[in-house]
């Protein structure tokens, strides 16, 4: 008997803060909209209590032997679980930080580090059991599939998460390599089939399901959507445009920003530390516990000044961590002045066009920490992206008609991410844009409506599974990066100088799923028996390099990123006799979404897959 | 026949009820303190085959005991009321009170659904049906005559519509309502 077809569409959105599972009956035959469910995730929400929640905080905790009494830890499907996910996890983890896994998601795409290796929790004392950020990822993604299959497969092997439709979601700004090393998450977790799917891209799919049909009152030909999503712990860039193609509406995702660690959790914290530094100048000392608890005050104190926009100031009531309370609360008030200063002003400044990120230009291989955004205005970083966009699509995309204008010109705008919440925020965003709009003599930007913040990607990344067994309207866009492996030029080696390196295009912007592109012959060799490694390069801007170009001083300029390198040893079991085997390249997008480059034996039929090296060069 | 078990709240609230009824209606004690002293109501009680088992007090009160440790986990109830306030400021309890409040507030708005007995407001007069639930509802003032009756409503109730708690947790010490913590340095 053939194995049965998946029941679900399933979207998860794997979030640097939270995740979230949403799934869609394919026996429904239709979309639902709004009321397409979301799964309840059990997890542990107390010592020895598991209880149901829409979202997972994607935080690992590992608990040292004798911490917790036995069987306290258990799940619905793990009676024996020694490991912490979800709630317990980040509240208990407040406490003992050097046991807390967090950000797993943005350690999965640095470069700097090994992706592979346990590292996390990061600055953990020896004795701690450490994980790799692919595991803690791994383990994020096995606790939603348990808590699904529980829930929806009914224990039966058949009717698993695994057998069915899952979209992944992540960041638009992940490069090739992170892509590869979710995916890796994914089949670590006992999901071997999942397909990726860009978060912003996910969010205007979960718009356009909840609006129907009523999708086309909102957009028209010759829109060009921006996707501004805020997540907890990144700020992700998009721009959609709807075009005609044979009397059929059209949507084409244009471009992608870059990778920027600046969430909601950033706007939280800097919101404890200046009240954290109000309480000081009162002679009252927070420890590390109490700045934990104030920043979750902070929030909540945050959305209540943001709902209620006639209240003044928000008191905040600090407990110690003694029994005493009375005698040990601290006393504070957010006031909406510091409001509107530290978080309005602070991540959504008016900022002129011209006015681009502050960089303290990282030193990338040195560097050990997560890269965090240097600076926090989310609007520059707007403006930057916006710019530098115009001109990478100046010369390519004439339906758009950027030649001549300062920046691309969004029409309507789409919000993602609990932050947006805060009509204040949506507010200024709109505001900022609507300045520079004016100042080019444009029309202003409109809002896209109904927009859900929180679930949205979850919701969307499962809509699309549905979209991709061909129904309702796709979003077409392909890779959005161009990808390049390094070629030493020839010239007389000079001591101490590094010999330049010219960038070879084997995979141009925008391929789509399912397509390869044979790079024209060039002298590569793989060496039997030693690792060969690639250099490996990327661009989200240089749209118009095809496949065979060369692109000089790679390692100089500013619209090329290196990215950890592609290797591969050949034993010489796989090649015949010889040193050296002479290659040709070839880069494909698989149907899942993920960049792969090949070998292509020169004359014979070897054929390898080029692996990556997730540890940058020293 | 033994009556039915009474859920945990509604003997929360009979506790209350009767702390203060004992204290200020001596007639009323008087007749209780001999049920008290003999145990069960001198109802029939069947022969059972095998006696149940009797459950420590604590093992029977767990639930009990478990909304009290979230009510101090999230809302540091205990601490509150262990504590004496006779010596603090009405600043500092009232800055304490807004910590007590907002956790426990969290547990309840979360586990339960609770809403008031009677849609009016408070002060409006009502009319009480013939068939009222005397459960629902309790008469003061001048009580005489027969239902339906006409009056003011003193206080609307509360009543719980759902009930959303968790499980008691199997694993742990039910007596256990805050374990102690041990920063290690």
């Amino acid at each position: 008997m053939a194995t049965p077809g998946p029941s679900y569409a399933v979207g998860i959105d794997l979030g640097t803060t939270h995740s979230a599972l949403s799934y869609l009956r394919l026996a429904d035959e239709r979309p639902r909209g709004a009321a397409q469910p979301v799964l309840p995730v059990p997890q542990l929400t107390g010592v020895g209590t598991v209880e149901d929640r829409l979202l997972l905080p994607s935080f690992l905790y590992l608990p040292g032997e004798r911490e917790f009494p036995p069987a306290s830890l258990a799940l619905p499907w793990d009676k024996d679980s020694r490991e912490i996910v979800g709630e317990l996890a980040r509240s208990h983890g407040a406490k003992v930080p050097t046991r807390l896994v967090a950000s797993a998601k943005s350690w999965l795409c640095h470069p700097g580090v090994d992706r592979r290796s346990p590292l996390l929790p990061w600055q953990a004392p020896p004795e701690v059991q450490r994980v790799s950020p692919l595991d803690a990822s791994a383990r994020y993604l096995k606790h939603l599939a348990d808590a699904f299959d529980r829930a929806l497969g009914a224990g039966a092997a058949a009717k698993a998460l695994a057998r069915q439709d899952v979209v992944l979601a992540v960041p638009a700004s992940f490069d090739a390599a992170a892509r590869e090393l979710t995916l890796e998450a994914a089949q670590r977790a006992g999901l071997p089939e999942v397909v990726l799917l860009e978060e912003p891209q996910a969010a205007l799919y979960a718009w356009l399901e909840a609006a129907g049909e009523g999708f086309r009152k909102q957009v028209k030909v010759g829109d060009v959507i921006l996707v501004v999503d805020v997540g907890g712990g990144t700020s992700d860039f998009s721009l959609i445009s709807v075009l005609e193609r044979e009397g059929e509406l059209e949507l084409q995702r244009l471009a992608v920003g870059d990778h920027i660690l600046l969430g909601g959790d950033n706007m939280d914290l800097a919101l404890a530390h200046a009240l954290g530094r109000k309480l000081e100048g009162e002679g009252r000392k927070l420890d590390a516990w109490q700045l934990q608890s104030l920043t979750f005050a902070c929030r909540v104190a945050k959305e209540k000044l943001f709902s209620s926009p006639k209240l003044g100031k928000a008191p905040i009531s600090l407990a110690s961590r003694g029994s005493s309370l009375i005698g040990g609360t601290v006393k504070t008030e957010l006031l909406r002045d510091e409001l509107e200063n530290l978080l309005v002003e602070g991540f959504f400044p008016k900022s002129a066009l011209t006015e681009l990120p502050r960089t303290a230009r990282h030193t990338g291989l040195t560097q050990l920490a997560l890269p965090y955004a240097q600076d926090a205005a989310v609007t520059r970083h707007l403006a930057a992206f916006l710019t530098r966009q115009a001109r990478a699509l100046a010369s390519n995309e004439a339906s758009l008609r950027v030649g001549g204008k300062a920046f691309v010109h969004p029409t309507a705008v789409l919000f993602n991410g609990g932050v947006f919440k805060a009509d204040p925020l949506r507010a200024r965003v709109l505001g900022v844009l609507n300045g520079w709009l004016a100042s080019e003599g444009a029309a202003p930007v409109r809002e896209l409506e109904g927009a859900e913040l929180d679930l949205a990607v979850a919701r969307g990344a499962a809509y699309y599974g549905w979209v991709r067994r061909g129904n309702g309207l796709r979003i077409r866009g392909g890779t959005a990066r161009a990808y390049y492996v390094g070629v030493e030029a020839a010239a007389p080696a000079v001591p101490g100088v590094e010999p330049p390196v010219r960038a070879l295009c084997v995979a141009p912007f925008g391929m789509e799923e399912g397509t390869q592109a044979d790079v024209p012959p060039q002298d590569f060799g793989l060496v039997v028996g030693e690792p060969t490694t690639f250099r490996f390069f990327a661009s989200s801007t240089r749209r118009s390099d095809k496949v065979g170009d060369f692109v000089d001083r790679a390692t100089e300029r500013d619209d090329l990123e290196e990215l950890a390198p592609l290797e591969r040893a050949l034993t010489s079991g796989e090649a015949a006799s010889g040193l050296l085997v002479p290659v040709n390249l070839q880069a494909a997008v698989t149907e899942v979404g993920s960049l792969e480059l090949r070998c292509l034996e020169k004359g014979g039929k070897g054929r390898w897959k080029l692996e990556l090296n997730v540890r940058m060069k020293e | 026949m033994t009556p039915e078990p009474i859920p945990f709240f509604a003997r929360l609230w009979l506790a209350f009820a009767c702390f203060f009824r004992m204290l200020f209606d001596p007639a009323l004690a008087g007749r209780v303190q001999p049920v008290l002293a003999a145990g069960a109501p001198a109802a029939p009680v069947p022969k059972a085959p095998a006696a149940p088992a009797i459950e420590p007090p604590e093992r029977s009160h767990a639930s009990g005991l478990f909304v009290l440790s979230m009510l101090q986990r999230e809302g540091r109830l205990l601490d509150f009321l262990q504590e004496d306030i006779t010596s603090h400021p009405d600043e500092a309890v009232g800055a304490a009170a807004r910590v007590v409040h907002e956790g426990c507030r969290r547990v309840v708005h979360d586990y339960l659904s609770i809403e008031p007995v009677v849609g009016d407001a408070e002060g409006a007069s009502i009319t009480v049906p013939a068939d009222f639930d005397a459960r629902r509802i309790r008469l003061t003032g001048n009580v005489a005559g027969q239902p339906p009756f006409h009056g003011s409503v003193k206080h609307h109730g509360w009543v719980t519509k759902s009930v959303r708690l968790p499980p008691v947790p199997v694993s742990g010490d039910p007596l256990v309502l805050a374990p102690a913590e041990v920063e290690l340095t």
